[in-house]
């Protein structure tokens, strides 16, 4: 206690985190400064710094779906013009990939809990860690320079030539934008390669760490390998526009379908950056609601992994109808095909683990349920889309925009809703309130279904994607999605508000309020600057649930 | 209100697509049953202050995970093969396809047939024929969709695309383009007609029909002076381009490749790509002079002289 | 010792561990850079085989001996680099300045090389763009893309290697490091070795193709 915390700043914004006459945590140490959390190298801190980040972007993001699902509740194109509506698909595209769904788990949750679930007192580079912060919002700033003289209209994969030659928009400052926030992924990736390898507290071996570890592992291992040729391809795309020549330039013989390949070689491993961090999210909010061990641990953790390598060898089923060879097309179909089977392997093993569990339905596990049935849609309708000659039909069309909505945002921000419930404790030291946590979390669940489940059919009847004004017959669809998109947008504001509200209100949370194993539940909530008093030892298995003591 | 659930289906190809996705919503229905039956019977019997047999068990793990590894990749391999199958029969047009060339530019579809009947932003073909589109691009990338016919192909500038189809169904359908092109990308729609044979050889005679597009190309390769150096007996020798299409031809390099319409493109616009073995880089490039309609006419010219044999022995070239 | 305790950061236990993080960490670096690198050596890769004539005949232009010259500055400098990182260790303060002063000499020698390099290609029209010289393919172009963004980026991480060893050379004169302590040290010299890597690809693939094409 230090009856001095209260006075040393007592106007400060983050005063509703300093919970008063508690011990010194994260929040009250180091100062309420604006300055001692823009240098912070406090790897909480800066998880939190990402969490502000990325609401920012995404509210822009979830603001310019709005107005596309409000255009297409008529078929012609009345309500903005046909410039704007393809500016808003990309603005909705490029904040929503790389400035909230790449950084949302990893960047926030990750930075939050990943030292602390190993038992270290940082990342192995702290500042390294703030950099990352920088770059990204750098890179954020630049995106949002670009919308703000006037917006970027190629959507989020740029194909050339349209970007590099035809498109009168703000392309290379969008470009640039995302060049440099990518260098904030791979310093992330980096830290916590280099922290899982070499921070671990002692007894935490490789199979005894929790698997939102190897799942952010492996996340980490596709942000620095595929990051830079993202980067790079883009930097290609940016020089060709500015000086007119290039070499994606079919007047000189160049191959827009190489800037594809190079695309899709970072865009489709980026796919499970978005998708990985999730899964390791249920595996630990399932156990812990179930009170079970996890079902099948080395299969989950290896098949991450698995997940990540074979992730870099199917970028070509982005390009079935581009033109390139046959054979090349049915390569990578089969390859797909074999991607998903460790997808597979992870829904039957947690399925499993809730046999003879203790489950309770709090809010985190609503989620995570949601999660496990909304990511099972949107994989087995990526198998419709493996099978190459059903994806020529519905390739660029609504059922491409419905399934990867299901993975992104039923799969994804599904996790990371269920993830800021289970850490929210942690966080803040306060809990937020249940019954309206589960009320959100329903209401997301039907709201999203109702927006993305007539886009199936939508696709499936040959409307394509980024259509400012369609065919009359593709109406109904358009308005339930339209509909639907109106609740999952309260299914967003409620948690946005009880949170806020919560920070001042919500019950004071213990230091393990869920009775979970994890090593960051053994220090208190909010946790101390270094996270433990003194290193954790591990002497066991993580997941030592047991069903019939709860 | 109605809710279509499936777009006309309007080929023999469009009924196996359908068919492919009907097994695969069964297939999915079926693994959704299979997870999600135990597993809201688990979430039911095991709920938190039910009583319930909780004791541990130990399950033979090994097992489990490899049963339900090796499963779906069987089942995913068939599914792999079936999705192939129907891809092999959209990617291989017939040989004996009625052959029409499409130019997409912003915002439009140009559509060429060879009789020399022009239409935009319209195709106007006989039932019960195989039809093989030659597609090229002016700009950026588009792509040429029919949803009918479940195909789709997209059209690269630089290069050429060919797509095929055969209508079993009189009617007017869709036509989008798929891949976003710009600022009208949305409007860059069309129809697809399917006319009888009798109606359409009256279409084709209605349209007052100028010279075919091979005739075309022949002036085109007169005025583009190219008649002057592939002919015999001049001064630059030339390769001559008589019953040059669809034969191989050796390249310096000393590969040998198919003379189709991407070959004769190239070595329209990049000469210096494929020089043919024995001749030297003598030809300008004619790359930003020729427009993509009238590289196809040209090309349809080179494959109206394809039957007749050549005016200048190859043989003199060595 | 007292100095080592005070390089030691508060996340780590002991010397060793953060040294070996550090390490990996470099490494890790390196991966990514490799791939930076591998979307522009792919592109290359793709185009010469589509291309080998244009690409043999663009290849000419280049200046061989300028890459020559600067094949061996580069070389020479990663030597030096190698001597200082092992004067570290031998505990040499004197020597460890002495060859990231004449390692960081080389690097500027490369840049001005590189510089009069571009100058010329300059004068001689080989600059992407309506000014290019008319007489070559046009597939020429894309090789003289890549060659000014392929040596472009290299330079780039040149001129950030000189940044770093002027860095090292700083610390080394604040008597920062021992041979206790010199993990900087070798870090930078990961780095130059990588730096001279690339070019040792470069050389060939941008000067000498001709030769044997």
């Amino acid at each position: 206690m230090n009856p001095l915390e209260n006075v040393e700043n007592p106007a400060s914004g983050t005063e509703y985190f300093a919970t008063q006459r508690t011990p010194k945590n994260y929040l009250t140490e180091g100062g309420h400064t604006l300055k001692s959390w823009l240098l912070t190298a406090d790897h909480k801190r800066i998880g939190l710094l990402y969490l502000y980040s990325i609401l920012f972007y995404f509210t822009i993001a979830a603001i310019a779906a709005a107005l596309m699902r409000m255009e297409l509740i008529t078929p012609e194109g009345d309500m903005v013009t046909s410039e704007t509506y393809n500016k808003l698909f990309t603005v909705h595209g490029t904040l929503m990939v790389w400035f909230f769904l790449i950084p949302s788990i990893p960047a926030v949750l990750g930075n939050f809990v990943l030292p602390m679930m190993l038992g270290a007192r940082d990342v192995a580079f702290p500042k390294l860690n703030l950099l990352s912060w920088y770059l990204f919002n750098g890179g954020g700033l630049l995106a949002l320079y670009s919308l703000v003289v006037g917006g970027v209209d190629t959507g989020w994969t740029f194909y050339t030539p349209y970007s590099s030659t035809y498109s009168n928009s703000h392309v290379i400052a969008m470009a640039a934008g995302i060049f440099i926030a990518g260098f904030g992924t791979i310093l992330t990736g980096l830290n916590f390669i280099i922290t899982t390898h070499k921070l671990r507290a002692p007894g935490m071996t490789w199979f005894r760490m929790p698997l939102f570890i190897w799942s952010l592992y492996s996340t980490s291992v596709i942000m620095i390998l595929a990051t830079p040729v993202l980067a790079m391809t883009l930097a290609l795309m940016a020089i060709e526009r500015l000086w007119g020549v290039g070499v994606f330039d079919p007047k000189l013989g160049g191959d827009p379908i190489l800037f594809q390949h190079l695309f899709w070689f970072y865009s489709h491993p980026a796919v499970y950056i978005m998708i990985l961090p999730g899964m390791g999210v249920v595996s630990e909010v399932i156990t812990c609601f179930s009170r079970k061990p996890i079902f099948g641990y080395h299969f989950i953790a290896f098949s991450s992994v698995a997940i990540a390598v074979l992730g870099f060898m199917v970028w070509g089923h982005h390009m079935f109808t581009s033109g390139q060879s046959i054979y090349a097309g049915l390569v990578f179909s089969f390859l797909s095909y074999m991607v998903a089977v460790p997808s597979a392997i992870k829904v039957f093993n947690w399925t499993l683990t809730l046999y003879r569990g203790s489950i309770s339905f709090n809010t985190p596990m609503i989620y995570i349920l949601g999660f496990i049935g909304l990511f099972t849609i949107g994989g087995l309708t990526g198998l419709f889309l493996a099978a190459v000659g059903l994806d020529v039909h519905v390739q660029d069309t609504y059922f491409i925009v419905a399934h990867f909505h299901y993975i992104m945002v039923g799969g994804m921000v599904t996790a990371f809703m269920a993830g800021l419930h289970y850490w929210w404790p942690k966080i803040t030291g306060r809990m937020y309130p249940e019954k309206l946590g589960q009320l959100a979390a329903l209401t997301m669940f039907l709201g999203f279904n109702l927006t993305f489940f007539p886009q199936f059919i939508l696709g499936y009847l040959g409307m394509p994607r980024r259509y400012h004004a369609y065919a009359p017959e593709f109406q109904i669809y358009n308005v339930m999605s339209s509909a639907g998109a109106s609740i999952l947008a309260v299914g967003y504001l409620l948690p946005l508000i009880y949170f806020i509200w919560s920070l001042k209100h919500g019950k004071k949370a213990a230091a393990n309020p869920w009775n979970a194993t994890g090593l960051e539940w053994q220090t208190p909530s909010p946790p101390p600057k270094h996270n433990f008093a003194e290193t954790p030892v591990v002497d066991g298995p993580p997941y030592q649930y047991s069903a019939e003591e709860a | 209100m109605n809710f279509p659930l499936f777009p006309p289906e309007a080929s023999q190809i469009a009924r196996q697509t359908d068919h492919l996705l009907v097994a695969l919503v069964l297939f999915s229905a079926f693994t959704l049953l299979v997870v999600f039956a135990p597993m809201i019977y688990f979430l039911f019997k095991y709920r938190r202050g039910k009583k319930a047999d909780r004791r541990p068990v130990h399950l033979p793990e090994t097992v489990i995970e490899v049963t339900w590894t090796i499963i779906p990749a069987i089942v995913f391999t068939g599914l792999f093969a079936w999705g192939a199958n129907v891809y092999w029969a959209i990617e291989r047009p017939p040989a004996d396809a009625m052959e029409i060339s499409v130019v997409g530019k912003q915002w439009m579809w140009k559509m060429e047939h060879p009789e020399g009947n022009r239409e935009i932003d319209e195709l106007h073909v006989p039932i019960g024929r195989n039809i093989k589109l030659t597609l090229a691009s002016q700009d950026v990338i588009h792509s040429f969709f029919l949803p009918a016919f479940r195909v789709k192909q997209d059209v690269v500038p630089g290069r050429y695309s060919t797509l095929w189809f055969k209508a079993d169904k009189l009617g007017t359908f869709h036509l989008f383009c798929s891949e976003y092109c710009g600022t009208h990308h949305s409007a860059m729609i069309g129809s697809l007609i399917v006319l009888t044979p009798d109606e359409y050889q009256k279409w084709l005679m209605h349209g007052a029909p100028g010279p075919t597009m091979a005739q075309e190309g022949e002036g085109l390769y007169r005025s583009y002076g190219c008649s002057g150096c592939h002919v015999r007996s001049t001064v630059v020798r030339a390769p001559p381009l008589e019953g040059l299409y669809g034969r191989p031809v050796p390249l310096q390099s000393g590969q040998i490749v198919t003379a189709d319409e991407g070959y004769l493109r190239d070595s329209i616009l990049l000469p210096a790509k494929d020089l043919v073995a024995g001749y030297t880089n003598a030809m300008p490039s004619f790359q930003g002079h020729l427009s993509e309609d009238d590289l196809l006419k040209l090309i349809a010219y080179i494959k109206s002289i394809s039957d007749t044999t050549p005016t200048q022995e190859t043989e003199e070239a060595k | 010792m007292a100095d080592a305790h005070v390089a030691l950061q508060e996340q780590f236990d002991e010397m060793p561990q953060q040294k070996e993080a550090a390490t990996l960490g470099m490494w890790t670096f390196l991966a990514t850079e490799v791939l930076f690198f591998g979307a522009m050596f792919l592109s290359y890769i793709v185009y010469r085989q589509t291309y080998p004539r244009a690409f043999a005949e663009a290849s000419h232009h280049t200046i061989v001996l300028f890459g020559t010259v600067n094949t061996a500055i580069l070389l020479t400098s990663s030597f030096t680099m190698a001597l200082a990182v092992h004067a570290a260790r031998e505990n040499n303060i004197k020597w460890l300045f002495r060859f990231l002063a004449i390692t960081i000499a080389f690097a500027l020698a490369f840049l001005a090389v590189k510089g009069l390099e571009y100058r010329d290609d300059v004068r001689e029209h080989l600059w992407p763009g309506p000014h290019f010289r008319p007489e070559l393919p046009p597939q020429a172009q894309i090789f003289w893309v890549l060659y000014w963004i392929m040596t472009g980026v290299h330079a780039i991480h040149v001129t950030v290697g000189v940044g770093l060893l002027s860095t090292m050379a700083w610390m080394t004169s604040r008597r920062k490091f021992s041979a206790t302590y010199y993990t900087p040290i070798e870090m930078t010299g990961l780095y130059w070795h990588f730096v001279d890597i690339i070019w040792i690809y470069l050389y060939p693939l941008l000067y000498l193709i001709h030769r044997y094409a």
